[in-house]
């Protein structure tokens, strides 16, 4: 970082003037808790305790057989709640606590951090309201139900494309409307800066466990570190811990039904530079600046932006950024199903799309860790519903 | 002397300038040329236009409607500008654009305020540009003589009033509520403390805007000594009303501004 808030070019603070003075606030008390051993000590019981880390790092042997290489995967599905989502809002919601805000309100595209909101809102005893895209409602019906019943209230977003990036514009109205007493707990390393910093030092906990748990069981490191980027929280989370070290990284977007037919997510692939939701990064737009509608099987990836750091990690190509279309994930989905008994959620499922796409790249005996960030009982029934099985 | 800040050395002591605001494009070209004249001659002092964007974060629903109606017009910034030179042939009412960052960077920051220029306008506001980011923006405005136009709000500490102050030309933009854009039922306290704070640390002129909407709200903030009034949404739900028979809208409209500007 060259400047405060910057990844190279990207990210910076492009909010309107109500929420300077707020995002001001939530820097200097990000500042001090980041040097605090109390506030790390309770974090670290809450991940402990209540979200069950530390999560394994699962060696599959089926799945190496077939693919010829060492398939470890860093099993973010255990986490509480079935996703990482759950590592950012626990340290968020503790910030908010600290900070005496008296209401959580949230975004959520898959329901994945909605839900880890409604949980931390019920566990810390706040208040929770979550914007959520009509359009995913009805896809992520459960997850919906799944956040009512913990007690959070979840907003349908009738506006725009009526999905992820809809759910932030209204997010980001609310909290412009009740900035005094309302935190505003984003869900991935996008938004404003300090949101990208404090997302991506929350969800480093993966990266970290991982590549301990890899030295103890391999005594090296891995050769190549796989994860699906959406906005990219999960994969900056297992990334950052391996940046300084000689190990390939490689970022999976939602190719959807392939870029060329326009109908994807795959931001950092097929998007160029652009501000929305208050950080400049790579945007899926038309050439006026408009932001386009985006797809993927995938509700968690359907985004037209991406967190500020990756896009600085594709311009400096530390990290390679790939995507994985709609039928190849679909088609991951059920390998892992099948070989090791693991149901991916379909976000999780492009970075082993990828790796199965891929499987000749990789030699018998290199180590791939795939981030597998979420379970896919969430997808279940979508899926049946596509197999005509339901 | 600029067009803006004509208008506010012009205007007679203790009555404030009546700013109206209609989104470029809405609900298409045509009407939108027919609704700046309407603003005009029912007596707008100074015109902003937004240049609508896909994700107006700052804005209620009855302008985020109207940016909606335009891009499904097919407005892009190219006909925005146009419809500036259509009024610039007619009229030497200041024109502000307000918009949104990422339509200016697409184009290019120096091609977009040189463009805006040309056409004839006279200020610019990022609704998403906070003092902070604006260094190109401010340094290339001043090139061209546009006023860089800054939005201060309630939370706006006096520490950061005074930066935005220096960096800020033409008028600041006060933000009369805590909340986007839309109508209200009233101007709040909050807004007239406002007024009163952000007075001591600069001689600008300061509009007040957001949630004024009748001509009760445009007396209050006359009294408490505003420079200038904006009006936004109610401006918008009268086109939004009368999509399709322009005459009418046009003839509410009129009537609309003479109406707020006998008020202040």
């Amino acid at each position: 970082m060259i400047q405060k808030g910057r990844y190279g070019q990207y990210g910076g603070q492009y909010v309107s003037e109500t929420l300077m003075t707020a995002l001001i606030e939530l820097e200097g008390e990000y500042e001090k808790v980041r040097n605090d051993n109390r506030f790390a000590s309770d974090l670290a019981a809450l991940q402990t305790e209540y979200a069950g880390r530390e999560t394994p790092l699962t060696f599959c042997p089926n799945a190496s057989r077939e693919l010829g290489c060492k398939i470890y995967l860093k099993r973010e599905d255990l986490v509480h709640g079935g996703s990482h989502k759950l590592n950012n809002t626990l340290g968020q919601a503790l910030l908010a606590k600290k900070m005496g805000k008296k209401r959580l309100i949230a975004e959520t595209g898959a329901g994945q951090h909605g839900v880890a909101t409604a949980i931390v809102g019920a566990a810390l005893g706040m208040p929770v309201e979550v914007y959520m895209g009509e359009v995913d409602t009805v896809r992520q019906a459960l997850n919906v139900f799944r956040m009512e019943l913990m007690g959070a209230k979840v907003i349908p977003v009738k506006s725009g494309t009526r999905t992820l990036k809809d759910a932030i514009n209204e997010a980001l109205r609310d909290w412009v409307a009740n900035v005094r007493d309302t935190y505003y707990l984003i869900g991935s390393v996008v938004g404003p800066h300090p949101y990208p910093l404090m997302v991506r030092d929350f969800q480093s906990v993966i990266g970290r466990e991982a590549r301990e748990q890899v030295m103890r069981k391999e005594g090296q490191l891995p050769d190549a570190v796989v994860a699906c980027v959406g906005g990219g929280s999960n994969a900056i989370g297992i990334f950052h811990p391996f940046l300084a070290d000689d190990v390939e990284l490689i970022g999976v977007e939602a190719g959807g039904e392939g870029i060329e037919t326009g109908k994807h997510s795959a931001t950092l692939c097929a998007g160029n530079t652009g501000v929305l939701h208050g950080t400049l990064s790579y945007l899926l737009q038309d050439i006026d600046g408009q932001i386009l509608p985006t797809h993927s099987i995938s509700a968690g990836l359907d985004y037209p932006g991406v967190g500020p750091e990756h896009a600085m990690l594709k311009d400096n190509h530390r990290v390679t950024y790939v995507a994985v279309n709609d039928t190849e994930v679909l088609d991951a989905f059920r390998f892992l199903s099948k070989t090791e008994g693991i149901i991916p959620a379909l976000e999780s499922a492009h970075a082993v799309a990828y790796v199965q796409q891929n499987a000749e790249r990789f030699d018998t005996d290199d180590i791939v860790i795939i981030n597998l960030s979420g379970r896919g009982d969430k997808d279940v029934a979508e899926v049946a519903k596509m197999q005509g099985c339901l | 002397m600029g067009r803006i800040e004509a208008v506010f050395a012009a205007a007679p002591a203790k009555k404030p300038a009546f700013i109206g605001f209609a989104v470029a494009g809405d609900p298409d070209k045509a009407t939108s040329i027919r609704i700046a004249r309407a603003l005009i001659s029912g007596g707008t002092d100074i015109l902003e236009l937004g240049v609508p964007f896909s994700d107006p974060v700052a804005d209620g629903p009855t302008i985020q409607k109207a940016d909606e109606r335009a891009l499904a017009a097919g407005t892009t910034p190219d006909t925005v500008f146009e419809i500036v030179r259509e009024i610039r042939k007619e009229s030497e009412v200041p024109i502000v654009f307000l918009t949104y960052y990422n339509i200016v960077y697409r184009r290019g920051v120096r091609k977009f305020y040189k463009e805006a220029q040309e056409a004839g306008i006279d200020g610019i506001l990022i609704a998403d540009m906070p003092v902070e980011e604006s260094g190109e923006v401010c340094a290339v405005a001043a090139r061209c003589g546009i006023d860089p136009i800054f939005l201060i709000t309630q939370t706006t500490s006096d520490e950061r009033i005074k930066k935005i102050a220096a960096n800020a030309r033409g008028y600041l933009y006060l933000v009369a509520v805590l909340g986007v854009t839309g109508v209200r039922d009233q101007v709040s306290d909050g807004a007239i403390d406002l007024l009163n704070r952000v007075r001591r640390h600069t001689k600008l002129p300061l509009a007040l805007g957001f949630g004024i909407s009748t001509p009760a709200h445009a007396r209050t903030c006359a009294h408490a000594g505003a420079d200038g009034v904006i009006v936004g949404s109610a401006i918008v739900e009268i086109v939004e009303k009368n999509t399709g028979k322009p005459d009418r809208m046009e003839r509410d409209l009129k009537a609309f501004v003479s109406q707020m500007k006998k008020a202040i």
